[in-house]
């Protein structure tokens, strides 16, 4: 077996680390206690979600007429936060499926977070159109289910019903994708359990994995494969969320460059949004050695291309707009009309926080820094927001004819709803940082050899990674034992 | 059932384990199974498994999830309930079909996906409250424990395994 790898790559696991200290390393957050910060980061979240649930409520009990909407506005915040929401969870399909075809190594250290955060991210985008269905226990009815209203079927022609499809078939194949990979950590934790409940639970999570020769062999390629259908189907979800607008007659939506655009504007986001995750729990759980400097540049790399596809199709959507020379397109998001009108301030935080900020990412001493990049990446977390704002309400708040001109201004609920989903999400990316393995161990392991920092420097000095075999006194090592230690 | 002997051979560096199970291979021995905290690569080869064909069903089921797509917008949109929607045709499924490739792509990745997972777990036998069959907890750390049957080769085998680098071996009475 080969371990070698280039010596003017980058380690990705620092220190010096042998294959139990890596064991030890992830294991510890979740058998040590929770510290003040974590309670106070909680308990805020958790303030947050309730808030919110009590924001649906409020909305389910009255009606959606508690929202900001008007006769020409009808969907804003709600879809907004939707687009926004399922954009962040792109990040990490992109991550543990097409890094891995890629064969990404780096990728090994943040796909099981970001794999966390894009499952918790659709959870919360696949909230908003059940609320604003306004009858949420009927949901089901977008499922082609035979029922007794005459003969009525589900629309297949629509890009919601596709919508509906699309997001679930991605939410339960990334939720298989992450939980086959936590089969083999979970079973770690289960095997160095000392409190008979914690043990109880892993081998419950862990599904009863044991880790023979031939479970290995079908878990890649299950991996391999998964990694191939998931490339693909996270392409479709954005392209299908686009074509919600896309399809549309509007200006400013009926636009054929916004499939490939909202996929790039997608990474774009979710990518900060695991910057931004990451840059706290790389801290607070002590795995700098395994999430390190080079980690964080990669994910910037990445960052200033989809930003880069992004800025591209911001300037072709200019102008073609004002190429036209149609008057309805100088209304549009992106038109000199928008910059200018009563969104001025929506349509020059998005050039801002998405174009402008992020080129700092081009030079290498912000790219490496964590402070830097966690505030850039906040900045495109809220340029990506706007985004989605200005294509909805900009486009919908200047109809064909002056008199359907209606602004959108958001009530109370709107913004709590929001902010409910931001606390929820959070509520479960803390209690998952808590609970699971929050890097793939397993699969560090494997890389160790290779990419470790100790063994790339042994290397040099040209020892070999395979240790030497000393024969001991066999007696010394031999022994009977009882079957199945572990019960 | 009946007690067979079998020697349990732990190792500690994958690289180490990949020439041992050689090693034990070349002397003609049957390894049972070798437990692993992460994959190794080679040792499917190694230890002779076949190559596993789960890529193989997972292409089957994508087509099976491809064809149920077509037969329920067909049924659905075409034969059950015709709907006039913005013009579109509504009596011939070809002529109707590029609207509908969205949701043959999804049934298609999410059949192919879940079936072959629920394959991946029924074949390995792995299943919320299955209990673990890994002879030592070690094995999801840092050991790998090969598991060889013995037929009265006891000697011959311990002092071959020690050889190759094992750490730690043991006679067990398996049950």
């Amino acid at each position: 077996m080969s371990h070698y790898e280039a010596s003017i790559r980058e380690p990705l696991v620092l220190g010096d680390k042998s294959y139990h200290d890596i064991t030890e390393d992830i294991a510890k957050p979740i058998e040590g206690a929770a510290n003040k910060n974590w309670y106070i980061a909680f308990y805020i979240s958790l303030a947050a979600m309730l808030w919110g649930f009590g924001c649906i409520f409020y909305t389910v009990g009255t009606g959606i007429g508690v929202w900001g909407l008007n006769k020409n506005i009808g969907w804003a915040w709600d879809i907004t936060n939707f687009v926004w929401w399922v954009g962040i969870g792109h990040a990490g399909t992109l991550i543990s499926a097409v890094l891995l075809l890629f064969r990404q190594k780096w990728r090994m250290a943040i796909n099981r977070s970001a794999e966390a955060m894009t499952i918790f991210a659709v959870f919360q985008a696949g909230l908003f159109p059940i609320i604003h269905m306004g009858r949420p226990w009927n949901a089901y009815w977008v499922l082609p289910l035979p029922n007794q209203f005459g003969s009525l079927w589900v629309n297949f022609n629509s890009p919601l019903l596709w919508d509906v499809f699309a997001i679930s078939t991605y939410l339960s194949v990334s939720l298989v994708f992450w939980w086959t990979g936590l089969l083999p950590d979970f079973a770690m934790i289960r095997d160095r359990a000392v409190k008979p409940f914690q043990k109880k639970i892993y081998a419950l999570l862990s599904f009863g994995w044991s880790g023979r020769a031939k479970d290995w062999q079908r878990f890649e390629e299950v991996s391999l494969v998964l990694a191939g259908l998931a490339t693909p189907l996270v392409l479709s979800v954005h392209t299908i969320v686009s074509m919600d607008f896309a399809t549309s007659i509007n200006p400013g939506w009926h636009s054929t460059i916004f499939p490939p655009y909202f996929v790039a504007g997608a990474i774009f986001s979710g990518f900060a949004m695991v910057q931004t995750l990451l840059g706290i729990m790389r801290k607070v759980t002590n795995l700098e050695d395994y999430i390190t400097r080079m980690h964080i540049e990669y994910m910037n790399m990445v960052i200033i291309l989809t930003g880069g596809i992004v800025a591209v199709a911001y300037a072709t959507e200019f102008f073609i707009a004002w190429y036209t020379g149609s008057p309805y397109e100088n209304y549009t998001y992106l038109s000199v009309g928008a910059a200018t009108g009563p969104y001025w301030w929506a349509f020059w935080s998005l050039i801002t926080f998405n174009i402008v900020i992020p080129q700092l990412l081009w030079i290498k001493k912000f790219r490496r820094s964590f402070i830097i990049t966690f505030i850039i990446s906040i900045a495109i977390n809220i340029g990506m927001w706007f985004e989605r704002f200005d294509i909805i309400a900009i486009v919908l708040s200047k109809g064909h004819l002056p008199s359907t001109w209606w602004r959108f201004e958001p009530t109370f609920v709107d913004v709590g709803i929001f902010i409910g989903t931001i606390g929820f999400f959070f509520v479960l990316f803390l209690l998952y940082a808590r609970t699971f393995p929050v890097i793939a161990q397993a699969e560090v392991k494997t890389i160790l050899k290779s990419s470790g920092e100790f063994y790339k420097k042994r290397r040099e000095q040209g020892i070999p990674t395979k240790p030497e075999i000393i024969v001991t006194d066999i007696s010394a090592i031999t022994g009977r034992s009882d079957n199945n230690l572990n019960g | 059932m009946e007690t067979s002997k079998v020697i349990h051979a732990f190792y500690t560096d994958d690289e180490v384990l990949l020439d041992a199970v050689k090693a034990v291979k070349a002397k003609h021995h049957h390894i049972e199974e070798v437990f692993c905290p992460f994959p190794v690569h080679g040792l499917d080869k190694a230890m002779g498994l076949a190559p596993t064909r789960i890529a193989i069903t997972a292409f089957f089921y994508g087509v099976t999830g491809l064809a149920f797509a077509i037969w329920m917008t067909n049924y659905i949109m075409i034969e059950d309930w015709p709907m006039d929607i913005g013009g579109k045709p509504s009596f011939s499924w070809i002529e109707n079909m590029p609207a509908f490739v969205p949701i043959m792509f999804e049934l298609t990745v999410f059949f192919a996906a879940h079936l072959m997972v629920i394959t991946f777990y029924m074949r390995s036998r792995i299943w919320p409250f299955k209990d673990a069959e890994n002879p030592d907890p070690r094995t999801t750390d840092d050991h790998f424990l090969m598991e060889i049957p013995v037929h009265n080769n006891e000697e011959a085998l311990t002092s071959l395994l020690a050889k190759t680098g094992a750490v730690e071996i043991n006679i067990v009475d398996k049950h």
